[in-house]
């Protein structure tokens, strides 16, 4: 309990560290919001009309005063305004964050439930064809990139069965379900594949370690059958590696996926970021990499969380 | 009557071609009911491999057996060949019939389960136990192996408990459901020596009161002589002597045999110390190290930024001298302080307190006057440089530069440790053990040092190695007028190679003096507790006492200091702490 509250503690500290390299990082990038917003016709702006607007959204103050005010406004619970969507920052961020968590829960239900089952098996069947099989298959989903495995289902579904995934207007979850699903299921195959090709290596790998350890050897002494060793004995030690693996996959997933996104023309947080950011829309992009970078932060106090509840010899906040 | 057990030309294999990589090859032996089998040799023999094909773990772990038959009587009379068992029926058998206790027993239990979990699942196997019953047993079971506290101590996880204490979960679970064999694979080993007399004792009581039959694997022949009944001695996956236990070790037949028994350190009371390069009386010689007040604690804090709440007194005042060509032994056991000594002396961990002085150290270049040579040598040389940059290294460590006389020098002491001239552009790998720990001494001996420090450096050999390493050494020290600071807990290999022994117990020396007359007329308690523990050949028929007495804790609170020793004499140098 104490940990976690320290472990909290230095949350504030690293979002203002994050907060200072992404507010410096995108005012590094070329060009400004009025220009991007207004495209070609910012030519036709007189000097006068720019300042005008320049001073509107703030931009005509030092960068330190402009970081001073939006910070200040963090602290009361205002992270600004969209530049291009003209709502509160957050209020964009958070329309936009079920649909990325969905996808991100799904992907991860899929990958644990494909990859664990298949790397145990490979590793009770080392060197055998079966374990070679599925080598081979986490092989190709690790390096199949996203945007082929999408577009190769989606030409598959229309011109085999003549399906096509179910576009159009997102569906939240708490309004139509079963569209919602349909809406997600694709995209979280997709994502979930590679995701399960990695969870299926490293579920491998940490099992055929365990395998040969001792206490593996002591169970099979007992006269424990094959299937107690595997699940009872060697399973709860090989997570830990599972389990970290997971968390850095879930967090990264948090921030959104744009290119799947994109494919199913989903409106997820991964294609807002990357519109705000070819939009100059400083205070969106601001808002959302402290939201993923508050995410990951989130994920892996759980991920610390889950190494204790797994192994009792891992105590938190010793040195 | 037929034996409990009957091997008859064992054969077992490895790899993708079994018969082509034997590395047991044709062993036969019988175990009648409540006999105690010793199988007795050095790695690589095939003992092991043997003991593991007879519960059949051996399937496990890439090994087949190619050729024989294990006959095991089952309770109802009728024999059964493990040899040619299926899997299920083994799981039958392995737990219930054939019980197991290894050599590690801290890496031997699940470090994720509760030792509770883990008695009781055996119960739960092979007698259909659950719940609340299971429990009971379990507890009970803990008991049996005198396990004080019992119920507490059934919801602890393995890394709560000391070696000793798991070695004895895991007797318990190897014996919860009553075997009839137990196989004991070098199960000793990796533990402290009084905790190893405890374990012998403890699993002698338990054959008396179980009437079951043991097999106990170990390298060391000593060690078997007040529990066996029969000794086989294996050698390059052969039995090449079996029979009573008295007649092998009183008459052995083959050369091996006598080799183990004649050649290989034995603890021998005192009465196998070195003649050669006693203490002179003259004592205007200046020392070659002399250690004063050494004291060694590590901080305890809560957290990073709080304040030490106090420290752990790992060295609390240790002084002695060292003379050039004197070995002196500082032995203990795991957790007294004598490593933390040896690396204060070295520099590589600070000292709080004290101070050092290395005796006449020449000014010159490339010396260094003190080095070291480690446990284990196959972690302590970089697999990837060649000889020739692993023996270079210290030189350059020093500031020197490798030209002719380094080389020149390379190759005399490659020479003088008895390996090829064509080791130099050769790598650690393509060494054996004993070989790999005549390259660390060849590296330590490269800065021309005045005292070498060797922490438990022969302890990772195979006995009869460790035989022609320390002939070595002494060879060496006589030549170089070394001055060694023999750390170990191995009191066999003390006795051969130590002029004078320092008993070390919870960071303080608690006796010091002569090698002869410190094993031979021990003063202080726990020098006598620790060499009773010994185990030997000729106090065979003496009884193992069990004494339970723990190492007290090496945590103090801030500002503690001990109290000033005061000594007792005993003629000589020989000298105890005073005990309260």
């Amino acid at each position: 309990m104490n940990y976690l509250l320290r472990r909290l503690a230095t949350f504030p500290l690293v979002l203002l560290g994050v907060s200072i390299l992404v507010f410096v990082a995108i005012r590094m990038v070329p060009g400004d919001s009025i220009t991007a917003m207004l495209g070609t016709e910012a030519g036709l702006l007189t000097p006068a009309q720019r300042d005008a607007l320049a001073a509107y959204f703030g931009i005509d103050q030092p960068w330190f005063i402009q970081y001073w005010r939006w910070i200040g406004g963090i602290a009361h619970g205002n992270f600004g305004i969209s530049v291009t969507y003209g709502r509160p920052v957050l209020d964009v961020i958070l329309e936009r964050f079920p649909l990325t968590l969905e996808l991100a829960l799904l992907s991860m239900i899929i990958a644990l439930a494909v990859g664990m089952p298949a790397g145990i098996h490979a590793a009770t069947h080392n060197e055998k064809p079966s374990d070679l099989g599925v080598r081979i298959v986490a092989m190709i989903g690790q390096s199949t990139p996203s945007f082929v495995l999408g577009l190769l289902i989606i030409y598959t579904l229309s011109a085999g069965f003549g399906v096509l995934p179910a576009m159009g207007e997102f569906a939240p979850l708490w309004q139509d379900p079963l569209r919602n699903l349909s809406q997600l299921i694709l995209p979280a195959i997709t994502l979930g594949f590679a995701f399960a090709a990695s969870v299926t290596r490293i579920a491998r790998s940490a099992m055929l370690d365990v395998l040969s350890d001792d206490y593996v050897r002591t169970a099979r002494s007992k006269g424990a059958s094959a299937r107690s060793v595997i699940w009872r004995h060697a399973l709860p030690n090989a997570l830990i590696p599972v389990v970290t693996l997971s968390g850095i996959e879930f967090g990264y997933l948090l921030g959104g996926a744009v290119i799947v996104e994109q494919i199913y023309a989903l409106p997820g947080l991964g294609r807002m970021v990357l519109d705000a950011i070819l939009q100059r829309d400083y205070a969106l992009v601001q808002g959302a990499v402290l939201f993923i970078a508050f995410n990951f932060m989130i994920v892996n106090l759980l991920v610390d969380l889950a190494y204790v509840a797994l192994d009792p010899r891992i105590r938190l906040g010793e040195q | 009557m037929t034996p409990l057990l009957s091997v008859s030309d064992l054969r077992v294999g490895f790899g993708r071609d079994p018969r082509a990589n034997e590395v047991v090859r044709g062993v036969s032996f019988d175990v009648a009911d409540g006999e105690t089998l010793a199988i007795v040799g050095e790695s690589g023999s095939g003992k092991s491999v043997t003991a593991l094909s007879i519960n059949r773990l051996i399937d496990f772990g890439g090994g087949r057996i190619t050729g024989g038959a294990i006959g095991l009587k089952r309770a109802n009379g009728t024999v059964l060949d493990l040899a040619g068992a299926g899997e299920a029926q083994l799981t039958g058998i392995r737990g219930a019939e054939i019980g197991m206790i290894f050599q590690e027993p801290m890496t031997s239990l699940n470090p994720v389960l509760t030792i509770g979990t883990q008695i009781e699942e055996s119960f739960r196997l092979h007698r259909g136990l659950t719940g609340r019953q299971a429990t009971v047993a379990a507890r009970d079971a803990l008991d049996r192996v005198r396990i004080p506290d019992a119920a507490r101590r059934l919801k602890y996880t393995p890394n709560q408990l000391s070696g000793g204490m798991l070695q004895r979960v895991m007797i318990a679970i190897a014996l919860a459901c009553n075997p009839r064999l137990l196989i004991a694979d070098e199960p000793t080993t990796a533990l402290d020596v009084t905790v190893q007399a405890q374990i012998m004792a403890l699993l002698a009581e338990l054959k008396r009161e179980t009437g079951m039959s043991v097999i106990f694997i170990t390298h060391d022949i000593g060690l078997v002589a007040g529990i066996a009944d029969k000794v086989m001695v294996m050698q390059n996956g052969q039995a090449v002597e079996q029979g009573e236990l008295n007649q092998i070790l009183d008459s052995p037949r083959h050369p091996y045999t006598q080799h183990l028994l004649r050649d290989v350190p034995h603890f021998a009371s005192g009465r196998a110390t070195r003649a050669d390069g006693r203490r002179e009386k003259s004592e205007n010689r200046q020392p070659a190290l002399k250690v004063d007040g050494l004291v060694v604690r590590f901080p305890l804090k809560s957290n990073f930024f709080s304040r030490a709440t106090g420290a752990v007194h790992a060295v609390d005042g240790v002084d002695f001298d060292l003379m050039p060509g004197e070995t002196l032994a500082i032995v203990g056991e795991s957790g007294s302080g004598k490593s933390t000594t040896a690396k204060a002396v070295l520099g590589l961990v600070r000292s709080t307190r004290g101070s050092f002085s290395v005796g006449n150290a020449p000014a010159e270049r490339n010396v260094r006057p003190v080095q070291m040579v480690f446990q284990n040598p196959y972690a302590s040389l970089n697999p990837r440089l060649t000889i020739e940059s692993i023996l270079a290294e210290p030189v350059i460590a020093a500031g020197g530069r490798v030209d002719t006389a380094t080389r020149a020098r390379m190759a005399s002491l490659l020479d003088r440790v008895g390996l090829p001239m064509n080791s130099l552009q050769r790598y650690p790998y393509e060494f054996s053990g004993g070989q790999r720990q005549r390259l660390c001494i060849a590296r330590a001996l490269m800065l021309n040092p005045s005292v070498v420090v060797l922490d438990e450096a022969v302890s990772a050999l195979d006995v009869s190695v460790q035989a022609k390493v320390l002939e070595l050494l002494v060879n060496l020290q006589r030549e170089y007028g070394l001055a060694y600071l023999f750390i170990s807990h191995d009191m066999a290999v003390v006795e051969r190679i130590a002029h004078r022994i320092a008993v070390i117990y919870a960071g303080q020396i608690v006796e010091i003096g002569d090698a002869a007359s410190v094993l031979s007329r021990p003063r202080h308690s726990y020098t006598r507790k620790l060499i009773s523990a010994v185990p030997a050949i000729d106090r065979r028929h003496e009884h193992f006492e069990i004494d339970t007495r723990q190492v007290p804790s090496l945590v103090r609170p801030r500002g503690f200091e001990p109290t000033p020793a005061r000594w007792e004499r005993f003629g000589g140098d020989h000298m105890a702490r005073v005990e309260a």
